[in-house]
């Protein structure tokens, strides 16, 4: 140990949060290539902005469950957090003609309702999946009573430029995305905090009996959870300029989609944010590419499927291979 | 199942081996995990497998229960050539195992788990004969001297009954060759004895029984003959009577290796742990104790009693109801958390459930208890982190490639002496072992004595747990024992013998 080689990586335990990362960025890489050579439009610079702002929105949605599942929790709330929130937010708007005020509750709605999922999940003692199916319905009950099938639409211009616009040639979002990996991944990697995550995740007991409050630290991750639900639902709002009751909905399994092929293991303590950045690469770079060669849309669920288990099979694959080099 | 002549000798039986494993070997990648081992068992003998950790023993077994395929070596079964290629093979073969982790499903009955995958079809097609099931199962156990209720799910049965089923499992499927894999590791004294009858009378129906183990003593209380493995190879077959423990512990470890002796000092320090009228939801109750700085402080008692249980309530990892753990005079109220950052460090009996995070490197779990005090203002510094990690590494001498490797694959007493290492990253000044030297090899035993030993020299305070009678004596300064889950007695060091500890724990048996 006297010549200690990188000494920062030999504990970063990058391998073990982090599979196979080099064949994800290689599959981003032939993606890239293989619609560089088949389409026209993929290399142009308006629709690759377009796809790093469809990348960045979906990030934003699953930045959060990847914390939540990297202790081997769940949070199945976020679209509907992520509806609710836009809602709330949509109204005060509205109502006050404060983009600032309805921002500041879309965040605090987000934010309370990751703070009832932690409730549930520590001190009721639910299981995750229980705890945020049942917030899932009730957090979509309370909305479609809200909006009772109403729409609300038409924003300042400034706001919308939170998801729509551009500053220095690139989408908002994208700088959202940025903002949220690099304060994630200091949180991730060089806090104790972080470290105690995937502890949990890893043996949750052993974690508890070394000393690590379990419990204020899963509330912690539930609670940003649902804040980052909270934020993408202001940004869906800006981008969309309109917000009703179901618009969370189609949100959840691609945001889960995203983790999963980002590398984040179900059962905990495995997976990175720029693991799912990368997924979310992954999920938008297809989804464009069947766009842009004008395959039917009928086929895109199909194909996320697919990827969805190939990431699986690839990380079942190599990870015994990755750990017995480590 | 085919009745074999009665050999009280293994010796005197004229037939062919019950089993015979030919130049078995078998290389994992960068391990030769088996060179040219042969074992031969007869009917009725009781061979006894020893070895350290790592020597080859379970990668033997895995071999004969067609687990593991060997690169090259031969099977007989009876004098007759076999191929063992699925654990479905084996099986047929009659090889049962009986593996440390017990497979009984918890809230299946005693029936229900002993015919798993095999119930006896009812007459309406579909439904199972649970009759019967019930009474083929009642018969098993008597078989066996067991006096129990089939319908007793598995959940609800101690470990020594649950070991029970397991055999009876295993004689359901015509099992001729039983394996069993450390099967005294949790059981206490009086259960070991019943256990030995029951293999005696096994050995009497001609079973040919390979048995693992990690007690030196009851090698030569039970075994006909032995075998000892050493780097995957075997090192010698001999008879109990020919040899002796140093003999055999030599063989294992190639070199000699002295008993522990404890260098015992007469100046106690300060209190550090005061226990009073603890009661706890778990069941301890009325619990009175204290440890000194610089002593390690014994606590015995039968399986059942109580040990493990006061661990954790002391700790704080079970509720407390009543009474008080102080800790240098301060009040612990907070659970594991608290208690930690009070310096107190808990190594559990279960290092693979409550210990470690397998699936993380050495490195993270030797830092996971001392991240608070290490990084005071909670920036984690992977430089400080390396050095701390390879500081303990080599204090503690782990065997590992790096620290990155995952504790899994490590031997369970280096993973041992990384549970016992997190707390030294964090710092801890009173330490309680639960079954410190469960399922890990002689000369790790040794290094576990030796560091515990080394703690209490610079000031720290041990409780130590053990249902080794000789560990306590041998190492313990006084000694507390329990029955039904409270306190019955203290030993000072004059009357620390393991009959004084019995005659407390056993008392009105």
């Amino acid at each position: 140990m006297s010549a200690a080689p990188p000494a920062g990586a030999a504990l970063a335990g990058w391998p073990l949060r982090m599979p196979s990362i080099g064949y994800r960025l290689l599959g981003v890489a032939a993606l890239c290539l293989a619609l560089a050579l088949a389409t026209d439009a993929f290399l142009t610079l308006p629709n690759l902005l377009n796809v790093l702002r469809q990348a960045s929105l979906t990030f934003l949605i699953a930045s959060g469950l990847t914390l939540v599942i990297v202790t081997a929790g769940l949070d199945l709330s976020i679209g509907a957090n992520l509806g609710l929130s836009a809602c709330f937010a949509a109204a005060v708007i509205q109502a006050s003609g404060s983009v600032l005020l309805g921002a500041a509750v879309g965040l605090v709605s987000g934010l309370v309702i990751g703070v009832a999922n932690g409730v549930m999940v520590t001190w009721l003692k639910l299981p995750p999946f229980i705890a945020t199916y049942g917030m899932l319905w009730m957090v979509y009950g309370v909305n479609y009573w809200y909006m009772a099938g109403t729409t609300i639409y038409d924003f300042p211009q400034g706001f919308r430029n939170l998801g729509s616009g551009d500053a220095l040639g690139v989408p908002v979002p994208v700088y959202l995305t940025a903002a949220a990996m690099l304060v994630g991944g200091l949180f991730t990697r060089y806090t104790t905090w972080g470290h105690d995550i995937y502890a949990i995740g890893a043996n949750r007991e052993a974690a508890r009996l070394s000393g690590i409050p379990v419990r204020s630290r899963l509330m912690l991750v539930y609670t940003l959870s649902g804040a980052m639900a909270g934020l993408s639902g202001i940004v869906y709002l800006a981008r969309l300029n309109s917000a009703e009751a179901g618009m969370g909905d189609p949100l959840l399994l691609p945001a889960i989609a995203a983790v999963l092929i980002g590398g984040t293991s179900l059962f905990g303590g495995i997976g990175t944010l720029s693991g799912t950045f990368v997924g979310a690469l992954i999920l938008t770079l297809t989804l464009n590419g069947m766009n842009l060669l004008t395959i039917d849309t009928n086929w895109q669920p199909l194909v996320m499927g697919v990827i969805v288990l190939l990431a699986a099979w690839l990380d079942a694959s190599t990870r015994r291979r990755a750990e017995a080099r480590a | 199942m085919v009745q074999g002549q009665i050999h009280e000798s293994p010796t005197a039986g004229d037939g062919a081996p019950r089993v015979e494993m030919r130049g078995i070997s078998k290389r994992f990648p960068g391990v030769r995990a088996l060179d040219d081992v042969s074992l031969t068992v007869h009917a009725g003998e009781v061979h006894m497998l020893v070895g350290q950790n790592g020597a080859g023993k379970s990668t033997l077994i895995k071999v004969l229960c067609g687990a593991v395929h060997p690169d090259s070596g031969e099977f007989r079964i009876d004098g007759r050539p076999v191929r063992i290629e699925s654990t479905a093979d084996a099986r047929r073969l009659g090889v049962a195992v009986i593996f440390q982790e017990f497979s009984l499903v918890p809230h299946l009955d005693i029936a229900q788990n002993i015919f798993l995958g095999r119930e006896f079809p009812g007459r309406v097609p579909g439904v199972i004969d649970r009759r019967r099931m019930h009474a083929e199962a009642g018969a098993l156990l008597d078989a066996l001297g067991m006096d129990l209720d089939t319908r007793l799910p598995a959940a609800e049965l101690g470990v020594a009954q649950q070991q029970l089923v397991e055999i009876a499992k295993a004689l359901s499927q015509n099992a001729r060759i039983l394996v069993m894999d450390e099967p005294t590791a949790a059981l206490s004294e009086h259960e070991i004895d019943r256990l030995f009858e029951r293999i005696r009378k096994l050995k009497r129906d001609g079973i040919a029984i390979i048995y693992i183990s990690h007690r030196l003593r009851e090698v030569f209380t039970i075994g006909d003959r032995i075998t000892v493995l050493r780097d995957g190879r075997r090192a010698a077959t001999l008879e109990p009577a020919r040899t002796d423990m140093a003999a055999l512990v030599r063989l294992m470890v190639g070199r000699e290796v002295r008993t522990h002796r404890r260098r015992f000092r007469d100046s106690a320090g300060d209190v550090v742990l005061d226990v009073r009228n603890l009661e706890a939801e778990n069941g301890v109750h009325g619990v009175g104790l204290h440890v000194r700085a610089g002593e390690i402080v014994g606590v015995a008692g039968l399986v059942g009693s109580g040990r493990t249980e006061l661990a954790r309530a002391v700790f704080g990892a079970d509720r407390v109801l009543d009474g008080e753990v102080r800790l240098a005079g301060q009040r612990l109220r907070g659970g594991p958390a608290e208690a930690v950052a009070r310096g107190m460090g808990l190594v559990p009996e279960d290092r693979k459930e409550s210990g470690l995070a397998m699936t993380r490197s050495v490195g993270d779990n030797l830092l996971v208890a001392g991240l608070p005090r290490i990084f005071p203002n909670r920036w984690y510094r992977f430089g400080t982190a390396a050095r701390i990690v390879a500081g303990l590494i080599a204090r503690l001498q782990v065997a590992t490639p790096s620290p990155r490797r995952l504790t899994k694959f490590l031997s369970g007493g280096n993973q041992q002496k990384v549970v016992v290492g997190k707390w030294l990253g964090a710092g801890v000044r009173f330490y309680v072992f639960d079954e410190p030297t469960r399922g890990i090899d002689v000369a790790a035993k040794a290094e576990m004595f030796g560091l515990m030993e080394t703690l209490v020299d610079d000031g720290a305070a041990v409780l130590m747990i053990s249902s080794e009678l000789s560990e306590v004596v041998a190492l313990c300064d006084r000694a507390y024992v329990m029955r039904d889950r409270t306190i019955v007695g203290e030993l000072g060091r004059r009357d620390l013998t393991e009959e004084n500890i019995l005659k407390l724990a056993m008392h009105h048996e």
